[in-house]
């Protein structure tokens, strides 16, 4: 990461507005959204929107030859270029012949793509952004933030400020009294302006219809006053029907704002009467800039899906500690980064795209489908083949792809750590490594790892065997969660392997991009855990059961790989995560748990591979209730602890913060415990609390649940 | 159609609208003359069905002459919808004439006439029946104007009127 990329985080987290209007802005957003969604299937939505924005993708040139057809017959001009320059040069000449002095715009995300005003003003045309957070940006000569919000960074004293500076002093940090001063300042512009420009959320090919979405009704205003209107669409808004808006405008208002619908819906179809009587000169510009590219890339046509809605920024738990400008100008936040990789350059999105914490939060609320933290990885894989890895890390995986030096220096580690090592922890580290410390304890690597102890644990001889797969941190930090599996399996009456062959899982190479060395990973433990006929694969780590269960398979399919595929994919279907498997368990009767005379009230932290790639969220708790255990749930439990493997590394900057407020949260529930299903969770949780000295006890489920076996 | 409407009413008080019913279109137009000049100022009623039907009432201050110079000082806008949607408590209509759309954008409150026949159950019933190649401009209105553009908080009345007053009335034409 660049430095001057590392100041901009360090700026944003230095300014306690944003942090505080995103913080409550996040909080409120996901309540309103859920409240907008009451009653209706959103899957079944969100299908609906995939399937017609895909079609869209798949089929742009055509769709884009019939709305041409379409509009042009009700009177439109169509202009299509892929070129950002050849849509200024058009603007430009057009307010030219026209004798165009001032416009007015309402908001288009696509004219911020290619910096349009700037172009126009050069030439002394007068613009006036109307919509009021792209009035206020625009006055203070910045970038939008937010798709949605563009101003959603400043405060109302911010705003007076640049309104007692740049229009009219006299302005008091009130925001009723600022918004109407607005619309008395803006009302005049719309009345005098030559020309319109507005974008579009949805253009339609059956009839050459734009349809526009707004709250504060300047885009009726844009195009109705001035004689002449311009609209610039990205080719992406594309519709096959005129019935495909209905899932679109379904989803777009709930998703961006927690509406059921906009204020305003307004659909443009061809010509219409000005206020003289003449008809409306209407010219629509179809802008293709690199989007043709991305629909015929088998990946990042995915992205075309996208409505702009803006819901994976408010649901992101880095954005709402940055905020947009850390970015980039235009598009922010998770889809922002993916667009900017393409509308701009790949090589711009090298240092936003290590933001994503690869929580997933942004796939589950995506109305297009959208598997952002996917494509964000991919933009990764792509970057790292373009310029190499980076030296360090290129070291890093030579040893963590030759399993025999990797223990060898692990178990090197531990005799290493040991200036530093007290009780289980390491709560100081010197130099440069002190930030890792700062904030967290980290584990101390133990003495004898997993793979030594189970040897001590006499196994029984079932018919049923299933091979515990541990992943480093179970093996090196944590063998007492390695050594509950085993105790709960047992007990079921399954005897455990613990096949020697096993390696890291690849995670860490994979979402650093290093698919070459995480698909190595991938065939080291696939030979070892398919070497001896077992029935169960069970991992108590949900990172590396994703890596067993899916990864495997995406990276040979990323890197084309075919022939370890069939092993993979037996190796996915016998892995199960540890709740699961219990869950399955105690369903069948095999398993059951001590009666409690008093319940032990304990909270729950969802780890993000568990609930939101797995989908077990629900089989955890039910053990931990099954086993005398209270659970007092936290608020926002599913958001992410900040760990994410090497994030907390590479930026304990944002780590830190996200930390303290999963911590904040579970001291607000009063509960004495707080369990888990992931060591990586319980090393970030654990080493935060103990730093704060709190008594707060951090176990994994399976911890729990051992000690509770009848 | 009662609970349609019952619907409707309630999606679109939560947009910030107000909603009245009346039986017959003489107390529709009495309630409008009253609130007319209880706002004081000017007011815009565009042609439409209703006044077709019923004539045109005489009130200081109400002109029917609807140019963009009167608009832009009109206080109070008056035009009739063509459907009302029960899920979102939204309004539609076919703003295709300038006068229908400069009564509803410019004025300061937006009275707007519906027919107590014209509610459907949501979005997808409207667009089935709308025919954008008959209708050039498509006006779906759902409660006032409002942003939230400075921190966030919800302000009604930005560029659009900051009163919607919805008048659902009984037996009058589309």
């Amino acid at each position: 990461m660049t430095t001057t990329f590392k100041e901009s985080i360090q700026e944003a987290l230095a300014n306690p507005n944003l942090r505080g209007a995103l913080g409550r802005f996040s909080e409120a957003y996901r309540l309103s959204r859920a409240k907008a969604y009451e009653g209706m299937d959103f899957e079944a939505v969100r299908d609906s929107v995939k399937d017609v924005k895909a079609y869209g993708a798949a089929h742009l040139e055509e769709l884009a030859e019939t709305f041409k057809r379409n509009a042009e017959s009700k009177g439109a001009k169509v202009f299509r270029t892929s070129s950002p320059a050849e849509v200024k040069a058009y603007i430009l000449a057009l307010c030219q012949e026209r004798g165009v002095k001032t416009l007015v715009k309402s908001k288009s995300m696509a004219s911020e793509e290619i910096h349009l005003n700037k172009h126009l003003e050069a030439e002394g045309i007068e613009v006036y952004e109307t919509d009021l957070g792209e009035w206020i940006i625009q006055l203070a000569h910045q970038t939008p933030s937010h798709m949605v919000m563009p101003a959603i960074h400043m405060t109302k004293e911010e705003v007076t400020e640049i309104f007692n500076t740049k229009v009219e002093d006299g302005q008091m940090p009130d925001i009723p009294k600022l918004v109407k001063f607005a619309r008395g300042k803006l009302r005049g512009r719309f009345l005098d302006a030559d020309l319109g420009i507005s974008g579009a959320n949805i253009a339609v090919a059956e009839t050459g219809s734009l349809v526009i979405v707004t709250n504060e009704g300047n885009a009726r205003l844009v195009t109705t006053l001035p004689n002449i209107h311009v609209a610039i669409v990205g080719i992406e808004k594309l519709v096959a029907g005129f019935k495909d808006i209905q899932p679109i405008l379904t989803a777009l208002p709930r998703n961006a704002t927690g509406q059921l619908l906009t204020s305003y819906v307004t659909i443009i179809t061809g010509q219409t009467p000005n206020t003289d009587g003449s008809p409306k000169e209407l010219h629509i510009i179809l802008m293709d800039n690199k989007r043709s590219e991305m629909a015929a890339d088998p990946k990042f046509k995915e992205a075309l899906q996208c409505i702009r809605c803006a819901s994976c920024l408010n649901v992101c738990p880095v954005f709402r500690l940055v905020g947009g400008h850390v970015f980039g100008k235009v598009y922010t936040g998770g889809i922002g980064t993916i667009l900017t990789a393409w509308f701009d350059e790949l090589k711009k999105a090298d240092d936003i795209q290590g933001l994503c914490i690869q929580c997933g939060a942004c796939k589950d609320v995506c109305p297009g489908r959208i598997d952002i933290p996917d494509l964000i990885l991919e933009l990764r894989r792509r970057l790292i083949l373009e310029k190499g890895q980076p030296i360090v890390q290129k070291a890093i995986f030579a040893v963590v792809n030759n399993r025999r030096l990797f223990h060898s220096m692990l178990r090197a580690a531990s005799v290493a750590q040991k200036p530093f090592a007290r009780a289980g922890f390491i709560r100081h580290l010197p130099l440069f490594l002190s930030d890792l410390t700062d904030f967290r304890s980290l584990p101390a690597i133990a003495e004898k790892p997993f793979r030594d102890t189970f040897k001590a644990i006499k196994q029984p001889e079932c018919k049923e065997k299933a091979a515990i797969y541990a992943g480093c941190l179970i093996d090196f930090s944590y063998p007492e969660m390695g050594e509950a599996v085993v105790k709960v399996l047992n007990k079921a009456g399954i005897q455990v392997l613990f096949p020697e062959g096993q390696t890291c899982c690849g995670a860490p190479a994979r979402y650093n991009g290093a698919y070459e060395t995480a698909a190595g990973n991938a065939r080291d433990n696939i030979q070892a855990l398919l070497e001896e006929e077992v029935d169960y694969v069970v991992s108590a780590c949900p990172t590396c059961t994703v890596a067993l269960k899916e990864d495997f398979i995406n990276t040979f399919e990323s890197l084309g790989v075919t022939d370890a595929m069939e092993g993979a994919r037996a190796l996915a279907a016998k892995t199960l995560d540890f709740s699961t498997l219990v869950k399955k368990l105690v369903d069948e009767g095999r398993l059951e748990f001590q009666d409690a005379a008093e319940a032990e009230v304990v909270t729950y932290h969802d780890s993000c591979h568990l609930k939101r790639t797995l989908g077990a969220d629900q089989p955890p708790r039910e053990m931990l209730r099954k086993a005398g255990y209270e659970i007092k749930e936290m608020a926002e439990c599913d958001i992410c602890c900040g760990m994410a493997g090497s994030y907390s590394l590479k930026l304990p900057e944002l780590s830190a913060p996200i930390l303290q407020r999963k911590l904040n949260n579970i001291k607000d529930t009063g509960a004495r415990g707080v369990a888990m299903d992931c060591p990586g969770c319980v090393m970030q949780i654990r080493g935060g609390l103990d730093k704060l000295g709190s008594a707060i006890k951090v176990e994994h489920t399976a911890v729990r649940l051992a000690r509770r076996l009848k | 159609m009662e609970k349609l409407f019952a619907s409707f009413k309630e999606r679109a008080t939560a947009a910030s609208a107000e909603v009245h019913r009346f039986s017959n279109a003489a107390e529709a137009t009495t309630f409008i003359l009253g609130l007319v000049q209880e706002l004081g100022g000017n007011a815009l009623w565009a042609p439409c069905p209703f006044l077709e039907a019923t004539g045109r009432p005489e009130q200081a201050g109400l002109s029917y002459r609807v140019t963009r110079e009167a608009a832009s000082h009109a206080k109070v806008g008056i035009s009739q919808m063509d459907w009302a949607l029960a899920d979102t408590g939204t309004l539609v209509q076919d703003a295709t004439r300038v006068e229908l759309r400069l009564v509803s954008t410019l004025s300061q409150v937006h009275i707007a006439l519906i027919g107590a026949d014209r509610f459907l159950p949501d979005l997808g019933s409207v667009l089935e029946r709308i025919k954008p190649e008959q209708a050039g401009y498509l006006s779906l209105i759902t409660g006032p104007s409002r942003t939230a553009d400075i921190e966030r908080v919800l302000t009604i009345g930005v560029h659009g009127p900051e009163r919607l007053v919805i008048i659902v009335v009984e037996g009058v034409a589309a």
